[in-house]
């Protein structure tokens, strides 16, 4: 009897106070990779990134509940697929964002496809996600293989970098890497005078790299990623090798890379990124804040991703009252996107989200001025032609 | 001599060498067979499918390591490569998943006549490595040719309709499809078990020479418990294939190989209910603990460490040592 009564007062008190509180609530999932190596691109970082999205929209004052949960994918596309499918299912999760490593980004957009949620990639490269495996309900925000690639390729070359050698991963990733940048330096007049594969992944650089050496090559591309890439920089050092004149290229670094391998190894290496926590106040200021709440380190360009991706997403969900995933995509799609990281900017219609980028070289160690003081920005590539044009993506969505 | 005097008069076999069932196994499989019937309703669908594959994966292995003394250190080369084939021909050749489930079984039996037609002509430690190279060899495969899309693997698989009818999109309609591949996968290697050919398999097991002597034809009995096992761990491989929608490069790792030993020795080697348990510990370990992260690995290491240390016969292999029955 009582609680009876105690179950109609409380209903009756929802229902009082439901109009009052229109709240949605809503669960973001941030899948990354949280101990192997791209946990210090992505990992603890991206959590923090998106609860500051949260607390930066003002998401409570909205009426609108976000709780954010975590996991591990280790890099692995089984095991992303698995969790994503138990988030999806079993957790009620609105929002999949990062998931650095393609196989596994490609994973999660098929299964939030067919779950029909959202997925805001931040973390992986392969322009194949806006491209032939585009799917509706997948943004990639951050960068891809394509944009690397046009703006070190093509930065380079304009700089007068004509003559080309590749040191290549030799497995599908690599391969295309090479492919991507090969085109972008011929298309802007460039030449490749050589190219080498190296086992994956591989330990030992120094026959591969007197190979380049010997080219006659001005830039040396590294179509490699993750270790391999840091095992080639730092031989190529002993060699002396960007101390010779040759100019080392990385087509996927990431700043957290540099740190790992010191100013002293990285110098002056050519890379390209669309976001440096050094680039204007807004970005200082934002990143002051990160940095507090990560031991110090500065944010990479995925954190930032994740910080704008789900910023973004609030405002759509904000924006169509709820969190019905076709309604708040077309929602992104159509709002344009602006936050202080990446400042204006836009969704397009395959997914793709469309910003500036930079080429930046490493600093030489005399150079910098404190920690994490790595880039000096060399070139700005517009938005409009950092990314692939929709027409060349070939994605089945926009026939 | 005349066939007539080597006539045998019947004897009594001791009670594990008897080849009838032993009745608490007909009780064990139909609790387990009732158990997993209610399971679905209860627990996640999609988990209990990881540990039904792996449980026909692990006992798959047993077959050849509990019963036949092989240690192959080269299982995911079977597994692996029956995914790649099934979910190929799922995906590109549009077939249903019954079809693909049974072409990738029969990549696993090809592979495992040729693998093991090798790697039996030597025994112990060489016999492993044998295994490994030629698994690593597979793995190298798959990394390299363009059909298994390198380190992104074959995606977004179609589950598509069994037989063109039923159509397995959902979760527990599979779930039932799955038990009952891996409950007849069981079965039939508790029936190899208990044949003679299984009785011939664990003479030899436990004294090779002996066995020779006694006129079997040891190679052939290896050769074709080696094929065995390899076809289910192929039926294994392709069934996950079709149930996560994906053949990745994890499942013809070396690790991969390691950790289906590890599923047997921990659920108890050379018993028919142990890598189901094992199967079930470690899947488990692996679905609940996924938010430690690389602790995981270290978890696992020390149940295994445990495992050896305290009871070397693993989980089941105690229990049957208590009960003084055949597990």
């Amino acid at each position: 009897m009582t609680f009876t009564r105690r179950l109609l007062l409380s209903a009756a008190l929802i229902f009082a106070t439901g109009p009052a509180f229109a709240e949605t609530a809503v669960k973001i999932g941030v899948l990354n990779d949280r101990s192997g190596i791209y946990t210090d691109l992505s990992g603890e970082g991206s959590v923090i990134a998106a609860r500051m999205a949260v607390e930066d929209f003002g998401a409570a004052a909205k009426g609108i509940k976000v709780e954010i949960i975590s996991a591990d994918h280790q890099n692995k596309p089984d095991i992303a697929s698995s969790i994503a499918r138990k988030w999806y299912d079993q957790d009620g999760v609105d929002l999949i964002v990062d998931v650095p490593t393609s196989s596994a980004a490609f994973a999660v957009s098929d299964i939030t496809r067919e779950k029909k949620k959202v997925f805001i990639n931040s973390g992986a490269g392969s322009a194949d996600l806006t491209g032939a495996k585009c799917s509706p309900n997948t943004i990639h925000w951050t960068y891809d293989t394509w944009a690397l690639a046009k703006g070190t390729g093509g930065a380079m070359v304009a700089a007068g970098n004509k003559k080309w050698f590749f040191i290549t991963a030799d497995y599908a990733f690599g391969h295309s890497l090479e492919k991507d940048t090969a085109a972008v330096v011929k298309a802007a007049g460039g030449e490749v005078v050589g190219s080498v594969r190296h086992p994956f992944p591989g330990t030992d650089f120094s026959s591969y790299l007197l190979q380049a050496q010997s080219s006659g090559a001005q830039v040396i591309g590294l179509a490699n990623a993750g270790g391999d890439t840091v095992n080639t920089i730092k031989q190529a050092a002993e060699f002396g090798i960007t101390q010779a004149g040759q100019s080392l290229a990385g087509l996927l670094i990431f700043i957290t890379d540099i740190h790992a391998l010191g100013l002293k190894t990285a110098q002056g290496l050519v890379l390209t990124e669309s976001f440096y926590w050094d680039l204007n106040d807004e970005t200082r200021a934002w990143s002051a804040r990160f940095a507090a709440q990560h031991g110090g380190k500065e944010p990479t360009m995925v954190h930032a991703g994740v910080y704008s991706g789900v910023l973004h997403y609030l405002k759509s969900v904000e924006a169509t009252g709820g969190k019905d995933s076709a309604a708040v995509i077309a929602s992104m799609k159509s709002m344009p996107t602006s936050d202080p990281l990446f400042g204006k900017g836009s969704v397009r219609e395959d997914g793709r989200k469309i910003h500036d980028m930079y080429l930046f070289k490493v600093k030489a160690p005399a150079a910098s001025k404190g920690p994490w003081d790595y880039y000096e920005k060399l070139a700005t590539i517009p938005a409009a032609e950092a990314f692939r044009p929709i027409a060349d993506g070939g994605c089945p969505l926009l026939k | 001599m005349t066939v007539a005097n080597t006539e045998t008069h019947p004897v009594t076999l001791p009670a594990d060498l008897r080849i009838s069932t032993p009745r608490h196994h007909v009780v064990i499989f139909a609790g387990l067979l009732g158990l997993l019937l209610v399971a679905p309703f209860v627990l996640y669908p999609v988990f209990l499918m990881k540990v039904l594959c792996f449980a026909l994966f692990a006992s798959a292995l047993n077959l050849l390591l509990g019963y036949g003394g092989l240690l192959s250190f080269g299982h995911a080369a079977f597994f692996g490569s029956a995914s790649y084939v099934a979910a190929h021909a799922a995906k590109v050749w549009g077939l249903t998943p019954e079809l693909a489930i049974l072409l990738g079984t029969g990549a696993g039996a090809v592979l495992g006549l040729g693998i093991g037609a090798l790697a039996i002509r030597r025994q112990g430690i060489y016999f492993a490595m044998v295994t490994l190279a030629f698994a690593q060899m597979v793995f190298f495969f798959a990394l390299q040719v363009p059909f298994t899309g390198g380190e992104d693997g074959i995606q977004a698989v179609p589950r598509g309709k069994l037989f063109g009818l039923v159509d397995l999109s959902n979760d527990l309609t599979l779930y039932f499809v799955v038990l009952l591949i891996v409950f007849g996968g069981l079965l039939l290697i508790y029936r190899i078990v208990h044949s003679p050919f299984g009785q011939v398999l664990k003479a030899i097991r436990d004294n090779e020479p002996r066995s020779v002597s006694l006129g079997y034809k040891v190679n052939r009995y290896k050769l074709a418990v080696f094929v065995m096992s390899a076809t289910l761990a192929g039926l294994a491989g392709a069934t996950k294939a079709i149930v996560f929608q994906l053949a990745s490069l994890t499942d013809v790792y070396w690790t991969m190989s390691g950790e289906v030993v590890l599923m047997t020795l921990i659920g108890g080697m050379g018993t028919i209910f142990g890598p189901l348990v094992g199967a079930a510990v470690i899947v488990t370990m692996q679905n609940y603990f996924a938010g430690f992260g690389a602790w995981v690995t270290i978890l696992q290491g020390i149940v295994f460490v445990v495992t050896v240390l305290l009871f070397r016969e693993g989980i089941i292999g105690v229990i049957a040592r208590w009960t003084k029955k055949a597990l």
